[in-house]
């Protein structure tokens, strides 16, 4: 074993075979600073979201006539209406189980397409590579807007309105480009010897790609499989026009956006269907944090 | 419960990344049919096809059918030639939309680069980061509908005098200011939105960088730090150096999305008040005057402000080429 | 350390197990009613108004055995352009308004009713106004699931009565120099006599145009009103100007300022009257603000704590103009059961379901009065169905482009009222081409 002699961050100069350690955690003098930073911090960030969560047990009435941090004092005035209305919403358990329906899907399918794309694009050489991989990260910038009604049209013809296949290819296409980016990015960071070795050892690209890359970039697949659950959970539009928002479709932003009337009313259920909502991304947040570890290039491939 | 419904759900999640696997096994075992040395020419097309085939279908044809109805009239029938890029340009309300989203360009992206990283290293040293994370990721996850709703009780307006309701005004009357309607204001209502939009995404910069940070080899810090470097100076010569591609990729990211901001812009202003942006116009030409022409120019227009961006991307990439 | 590949899939399978398990146990939503068709219905209703809409249509379901899906969105002009546009239209969908109604006439995407309705019977119940409102060169589109009644002023009578000021519902201002009177001896006595409240969202200002839209009214009458919307009147025509300064002055007599104003949304903006001591005494607003009022204040009831008058005169020659609003309907796709449905949603039997259920009014004349939930909302209904000419509320009727225009030029105005000139000039210009 040899210790990674390091001038420079040139990662081609580490070599490979390293023990994984994970760093140790310095309760010097110097973390108490950065502790109150990071919770200061933090603090700040959580306020808005601490409103939402002391209205969301408050009348609707007093929501819009007091500020929300005078429900900390007595008389408290809490009250479980705001979530139980929504609970009780007609439809709302079938409208979580298609956001689930939709949201799953969506999820799994561009990981899996992007991954072999990125692989190519990061790791085999050919013509134009430099120029299509431009293209899709230029692709990113198109309005979602602008695509409806050209794919709307298309979903027409080929019967692919109003079910749940549409829905999953439109949102894996959409997903791509980002998926594509970002993928490439962390197997480009690979460090090349990695390849080197296995080349050497006689493994193509096909074992290559999963015995090493998956594995060795599961924070970037976890990065990813986070947002884009979350994005797909998060939609309205996209749903609501390959979908359709009936009953027996919509998803939960559909049965949540219709809680409040045409002209607003009722917006403070809207502050209890926020959490309700937001409770299985969160979920799902927290399920894939334990991926989010250290030393994953290490101890991959023995010398 | 439908017996089609399960099956599609099952097809979709087992059988399309089932079928992809087999698809690239299959074409491979073809592959290596082939001699040596056209192998590796061949084997990249298979494996970006299926990404290609869906980014064609569902994104390069809509743009191509844009660009071709930017040249044609609101009904998108005759042909007017740069006519919409002309009356797009010489609308006074552009010109301001255009000046709000340089705003949101570097405003937007550089804080929200700027909190994620330094979030996502600071809580990578401490035993509580999962705690922190999810606090800071939860904005992303509240949808944007909710968001506005948070943030309309922030920024809520009550007479001076009259007992405030929005936190950021309660705040002030606290420090004897008076109340500011921060979505009106012209001196506040952009760096307002773009607050609540930092508010939202910091997480989402923050949960990649912590991903990045994680493929760095401790050894490295390490050794830096044996050699006598301070932790600030192995933060900037060693960290963000390492860290640089993903940045670039975030920050890329966040360019992108700062020109087509629009949900936030729609619901909490309407674009009203000198807020707007180009993505609420192009949204104002093609739904509510239904001239899809001008909505057309506004859309290419603002791919055409991407091409920096991309070329940046290529600068990048040949720069990575060569050290690797 | 290594990633547990085996671990991890085992993990995905049993999550996957899960999901599908639970969507196994999930409440059938794929099972049909057993006969009969579905029809898809999109329209902006949410809240309490779908389920008024549900009820409306349940006598309905029950009856043919067919099955409403209802989808709702607040954004139906996106949703609805891009679905008629994408080849993908509902069924029967609530059209955002006479101008949209138009423009899909007009493409060929409504189909039209007259044969489907029994037109001697519309004739009948229905005042000729809401008939040709729902029309396009002539021939049917629309009906009218719902309307509401605008251009009233809304106050608190207890309060009112302690000002001393001289209001009660049976003698109220009738002429706007008797309204400007109250306002000034309510300002002389250090009170604050409107409130305002213009935002609204992406639709902030509506409010306003309303106000402007009675001003014009009553001082130029309904003929001229009907060329204004049309783009037949400048903007700058002193007439038009006029009213704008009437808005102008009353904004100057706004609780809170025109930041309050500008900031406060429409539904609480009536608030200030129910507080003690109250902040305004007079607010103008269409018949749907019962539901706000009652809703920020639970304990207020109609008629011993809000009342309404309708909007004075201007010109004596035009009394009897009420400003209305509606909810139109129209149908994308023809069937049987689709005509059938909208022949039922003219029907009293029909309209009188959502009437019962508040916050709407319907123009149909037969709907018993009786139906309506309260007194004040009675007195609306009888206003709206004999109303001697009713128009429709002007903004509604303007090309989309003019109609933001507009809201865009109230908020302008009140941020600064010394550029009137500029705004209604601008104004004029945004009519040049969106009549086109």
């Amino acid at each position: 074993m040899s210790v990674a002699p390091v001038a420079a961050p040139s990662r081609a100069e580490t070599p490979i075979v390293v023990e994984a350690t994970k760093e140790p955690r310095r309760f010097t003098l110097g973390s108490l600073p950065l502790n109150l930073a990071l919770i200061l911090l933090t603090i700040i960030w959580v306020v808005p979201t601490l409103g939402l969560l002391v209205s969301s047990f408050r009348p609707g009435f007093l929501i819009s006539r007091t500020g929300w941090w005078t429900a900390l004092a007595p008389p408290f005035q809490f009250t479980l209406q705001n979530y139980s209305d929504v609970l009780q919403t007609n439809n709302l358990f079938t409208s979580f189980i298609n956001s689930l329906t939709i949201a799953i899907p969506a999820t799994v399918m561009p990981i899996a397409i992007a991954s072999f794309a990125a692989y190519a694009f990061a790791w085999m050489r050919f013509p134009l590579r430099n120029w299509l991989f431009l293209l899709l990260v230029g692709l990113l910038a198109v309005p979602l807007q602008m695509t409806l009604i050209p794919v709307l049209s298309l979903f027409k013809s080929l019967g692919l309105s109003g079910n749940f296949f549409g829905v999953w290819i439109a949102h894996t296409a959409y997903g791509l480009p980002f998926a594509i980016y970002l993928l490439r990015n962390f197997f480009g960071a690979l460090p090349g010897d990695l390849f080197e070795s296995a080349q050497i050892d006689g493994a193509g690209p096909v074992t290559m790609f999963f015995r090493l890359v998956l594995p060795l970039s599961v924070p970037a697949l976890a990065s990813l499989a986070i947002f884009q659950f979350l994005w797909t959970w998060n939609d309205l539009l996209v749903a609501l026009v390959y979908l359709g928002g009936a009953p027996q479709f919509a998803p939960m932003t559909v049965t949540i956006a219709n809680l409040v009337n045409s002209l607003g009313s009722g917006y403070e259920l809207l502050t209890a269907a926020a959490f309700i909502s937001m409770a299985l991304p969160l979920v799902v947040f927290l399920a894939l944090q334990r991926y989010f570890v250290r030393g994953m290039t290490a101890g991959a491939v023995k010398g | 419960m439908d017996i089609v419904r399960i099956t599609f759900l099952v097809g979709a999640v087992v059988l399309v990344p089932a079928a992809l696997i087999a698809y690239v096994l299959v074409t491979d075992l073809g592959v290596r049919l082939l001699p040596a040395r056209t192998q590796p020419r061949i084997r990249p097309w298979l494996w970006i096809l299926p990404s290609m085939l869906a980014v064609t279908v569902f994104l390069i044809y809509p743009t191509i059918a844009t660009i071709w109805l930017s040249f044609l009239d609101k009904a998108g029938q005759t042909f007017v030639g740069l006519a919409n890029y002309g009356e797009v340009l010489g609308d006074g309300g552009v010109l301001v939309s255009i000046r709000n989203n340089i705003f949101w360009l570097v405003g937007y992206t550089a804080l929200v680069l700027v909190f994620g990283l330094i979030l996502a290293v600071l809580a990578d040293r401490v035993p509580y980061e999962s705690a922190v994370k999810s606090l800071i990721f939860m904005p992303m996850a509240i949808s944007f509908v909710a968001a506005s709703v948070i943030w309309g009780f922030m920024f809520a307006y009550q007479p001076p005098g009259a007992p405030q309701t929005g936190t950021l005004n309660a705040l002030l009357n606290l420090f004897h200011g008076s109340p500011i309607a921060w979505l009106i204001d012209h001196r506040t209502n952009n760096a307002a939105l773009i607050l609540v939009a930092v508010w939202v995404w910091t997480g989402f910069a923050m949960v990649i960088t912590s991903a990045a940070l994680k493929g760095i080899p401790p050894e490295l810090l390490e050794a830096a730090r044996v050699d006598g470097a301070t932790e600030l100076q192995v933060f900037f010569r060693v960290t963000v150096p390492l860290l640089a591609p993903t940045l670039t990729v975030i920050g890329t990211t966040l360019v992108i999305f700062a020109l087509k901001a629009f949900d936030l812009v729609y619901v909490m202003t309407g674009g009203f008040y000198d807020t707007d942006v180009m993505a609420r116009r192009m949204y104002g030409e093609m739904f509510n005057n239904q001239n899809f022409g001008t909505s057309a120019a506004i859309a290419m227009l603002l791919l055409l402000a991407v091409v920096p961006v991309l070329i940046f991307n290529l600068r990048r990439f040949q720069f990575q080429e060569a050290i690797r | 350390m290594h990633i547990n590949s085996p671990g991890v899939l085992r993990n995905l399978a049993l999550a996957l197990v899960a999901v599908i398990g639970l969507a196994a146990c999930g409440p059938g939503a794929g099972t049909s009613s057993g006969g009969g068709k579905t029809l898809h219905v999109l329209a902006t209703w949410g809240g309490d108004e779908q389920k008024a809409f549900l009820a409306m249509v349940k006598p309905w379901e029950d009856r043919t055995g067919n099955h409403i899906a209802y989808e709702g969105t607040r954004d139906l002009n996106a949703v609805l352009t891009t679905r008629v546009s994408g080849g993908n239209p509902p069924d029967l969908a609530g059209l955002p308004g006479p101008g949209q109604m138009a423009e899909f006439a007009k493409a060929g995407k409504l189909i039209p009713l007259d044969s489907v309705v029994d037109m001697s019977q519309m004739n009948s119940q229905y005042a000729k106004s809401w008939i040709d409102l729902g029309s396009v060169n002539g021939k049917l589109y629309g009906i009218f699931i719902k309307a509401a009644l605008k251009g009233l002023i809304w106050y608190d009578p207890k309060v009112v009565q302690a000002a001393s000021v001289n209001i009660s519902s049976s003698s109220p201002p009738k002429t706007w120099d008797d309204l400007t009177a109250i306002a000034s001896q309510l300002k002389s006595a250090g009170k604050t006599p409107w409130c305002v409240g213009l935002e609204s969202g992406a639709a902030s200002g509506w409010p306003g145009t309303d106000w402007i839209e009675d001003l014009v009214l009553r001082s130029m009458g309904p003929d001229q009103y009907a060329n204004w919307y049309q783009g037949k009147v400048k903007w700058t025509d002193p007439g038009i100007k006029a009213a704008w300064q009437k808005f102008g002055t009353v904004v100057s007599q706004s609780y809170g300022g025109k930041n309050f104003v500008l900031s406060t949304n429409f539904g609480k903006a009536g608030d200030p009257l129910f507080t003690s001591p109250p902040g305004c005494y007079l607010h103008h607003q269409a018949s749907f603000i019962t539901t706000f009022f009652q809703q920020d204040n639970p304990s207020v009831q109609p008629v011993t704590d809000f009342n309404f008058f309708g909007f004075p005169d201007i010109n004596s020659q035009y009394t009897g103009s009420e400003e209305v609003a509606g909810d139109l309907f129209g149908m994308f796709k023809d069937s049987p059961e689709a005509r059938d449905l909208i022949k039922y949603l003219t029907t009293p039997e029909a309209q009188q379901i959502w009437v019962s259920k508040g916050g709407a009014l319907s123009p149909n004349k037969q709907v018993p009065l009786s139906k309506y939930p309260d007194q004040l909302s009675r007195q609306a209904g009888q206003i709206i169905t004999s109303a001697k000419v009713t128009a429709f509320d002007a903004s509604d009727n303007m090309p989309d482009a003019m109609n933001t225009a507009f809201w865009h030029g109230i908020l302008d105005f009140v941020g600064d009222q010394s550029k009137l000139d500029s705004i209604l000039a601008n104004l004029d210009k945004v009519q040049a081409d969106a009549y086109k």
